[in-house]
């Protein structure tokens, strides 16, 4: 065991078993609600330093350190969040939750429904990205915070951040934006459904009543790897695999021949069914695709009317699932609403991955963000 | 106070001085956001930059200057009308590819606009023109001429008719040698720059 490891211990917290059920987005009231969340830095006396971070697709709680000595890899945006990094945790006291509808310790429709004693499955309520967050202003509330200094998220935590400014202006000091969209173009839809489908189609799947038996590991694996497709770039698959073959160098004329990025898919595919389940990848996924600031409120700049908070707003010039235009939009709305928004496109050959990749260039931009935000919370 | 003297930038403290305290400001081609950073000390101004680079965002977000990264050949077509009371292009007029859609983007979006450009019509540019018959290069003008960000001279003269034909309006102007005022009637002789605050004509009826 390596002892200079920060070994984080997870949380839980649970509510919505008596009167404070959470009433869906959907107008269906639901409780019980387990959510399990890690913890990094102190919590100041004024409980003025948080920050909350929101994880993306296929992330969880663990946003950094180690769980045990042994864990091979430490949380997913360890690069970003520790003593002296852009999440400061000798400054800012950083939260992250495992999001409603997942599989990582918060309730899902893997979880065990307690009027039935079996797992949900499909009798889960379908959850919005507004759930989400109505579930984290509870755990916030709970840990005695009253406005957040920031929340910051990528991809589908970036709508979570987003929401998170139109649900709870005046608990928001700030938001970071990474990735994201306000609504998910006809293009990011198709990608999900594709995976959905995959799922579903897989015998195994049972109609989401697979618990206790072989799980849809084929059909999650595929929409798996159809979504990782959507993570890269056409350069970083060239330069990562070009068209080399696995194991062989020339083709042998039958279906064994495996390209580098076949493999890898498969690989990614493969490792996805030990730590996912098949359902929450319908239910989040279904939750992205529901996500539509501009639809529900009738316009983005009506959307963020009642907005207070400090924006920071990154995209990345190769992510084609969230591309850069869909961020624009999110700031031009914001100018034209008057709200403190600064916006930069990081030039990253990463495609949507970038958010966990160029950790460096966003990093000072986001490490800069916070302390002019903290400075603003003291003058306030 | 910083000291423009030592630099070949338009003074920030003349630029200041063009603005009125408290006012909102946009900045293009704001760089790392020091004359914003100046204006926001001095003058108590609220306001936001735009700049293409990176690096630039970075620096003006380390100041705690919101900014958006951009490219002004795109103009203004986001930003609403009469939204800022200053519209700010420093030093960057001449790297503008269109810049006469640029200066009525300017006065639709601010109803102050400070623009300030090197002035060609300088004589020291005039005379390794003339004498050397070469493109000038000297202390305000430091590029060659295959090897510069600025692709529209003007002479402080020839801005003066295109504020005309624009219907933009003079309110002042600064004309500054190396950051020490010149008289105005010498001016697009003796200027090395030229700082002017312009807003638009009413719209005859």
């Amino acid at each position: 065991m390596d002892a200079s490891r920060d070994i984080v211990i997870p949380k839980e917290f649970e509510f919505g078993s008596d009167d404070d059920v959470l009433v869906l987005e959907s107008g269906r009231p639901f409780g019980p609600i387990t959510v399990r969340y890690e913890t990094y830095g102190t919590l100041d006396k004024a409980a003025s330093n948080a920050v909350l971070l929101l994880h993306a697709f296929s992330g969880d709680a663990h946003a950094a350190g180690y769980l045990s000595g042994e864990e091979s890899r430490p949380g997913w945006w360890d690069s970003m969040v520790g003593p002296g990094k852009p999440f400061d945790t000798d400054r800012y006291f950083v939260i992250c939750s495992n999001v409603l509808g997942g599989c990582r310790g918060t309730t899902g429709p893997g979880s065990i429904d307690p009027a039935s004693g079996a797992p949900y499955g499909l009798s889960f309520p379908v959850v919005t990205i507004g759930d989400m967050v109505n579930v984290q202003e509870r755990l916030v509330t709970r840990l005695g915070i009253k406005r957040l200094l920031a929340v910051a998220g990528g991809s589908m935590g970036g709508m979570q951040a987003l929401q998170w400014t139109v649900s709870y202006p005046a608990r928001v000091a700030s938001a970071i934006i990474l990735a994201t969209t306000a609504r998910p173009s006809a293009q990011a839809i198709a990608f999900n459904a594709v995976g959905r489908n995959a799922i579903m189609s897989d015998p195994r799947w049972r109609g989401g009543a697979y618990y206790g038996h072989e799980p849809p590991a084929r059909g999650l694996a595929i929409a798996r790897m159809v979504g990782h497709i959507t993570y890269l770039s056409d350069a970083s698959m060239h330069a990562k695999f070009g068209r080399r073959l696995q194991e062989r160098d020339e083709f042998g004329f039958d279906f064994s021949d495996q390209f580098e990025v076949e493999s890898y898919l498969e690989y990614k595919g493969g490792t996805f069914v030990d730590r996912f389940d098949a359902n929450s990848y319908i239910y989040l996924s279904k939750a992205i695709d529901y996500f539509d600031l501009e639809g529900k409120y009738g316009s983005l700049e009506r959307a963020f009317a009642n907005a207070v908070s400090k924006f920071l707003v990154v995209s990345y010039t190769s992510d084609w699932l969230y591309p850069s235009y869909q961020s624009k939009e999110i700031v031009v709305a914001l100018m034209r609403q008057e709200k403190d928004v600064s916006y930069t496109e990081i030039d990253s050959p990463f495609g949507h991955d970038s958010f966990l990749i160029e950790t460096e260039r966003q990093g000072r931009m986001i490490s800069s963000f916070l302390q002019t935000a903290q400075r603003g919370e003291e003058e306030r | 106070m910083t000291d423009d003297r030592i630099t070949n930038r338009f003074s920030y403290d003349e630029i200041a001085r063009l603005v009125a305290p408290g006012s909102h400001v946009l900045d293009l081609g704001c760089g790392s956001g020091d004359l914003l950073d100046l204006l926001r000390r001095t003058r108590g101004v609220t306001g936001r930059g735009v700049d293409i680079q990176e690096e630039m965002i970075r620096a003006c977000l380390e100041k705690g200057i919101s900014v958006f990264q951009g490219d002004l050949d795109e103009g203004l077509k986001e930003y609403r009308s009469q939204s800022y009371d200053y519209v700010i292009l420093n030093e960057t007029l001449q790297m503008i590819h269109d810049p006469v859609y640029l200066m009525n983007e300017m006065l639709r979006v601010g109803k102050r606009v400070i623009v300030n450009f090197p002035n060609f019509g300088y004589v020291v540019n005039r005379l390794q023109l003339a004498w050397l018959g070469q493109m000038p290069v000297n202390r305000t003008l430091p590029y060659e001429w295959y090897d510069t960000p600025n692709i529209h001279f003007c002479t402080r003269r020839d801005f003066v008719r295109l504020c005309d034909s624009i219907g933009a309006i003079i309110e002042a102007a600064v004309d500054l040698r190396r950051n020490r005022r010149v008289a105005g009637i010498f001016a697009n002789f003796a200027a090395t720059d030229c700082c002017f605050v312009l807003r638009k004509q009413e719209s005859r009826v």
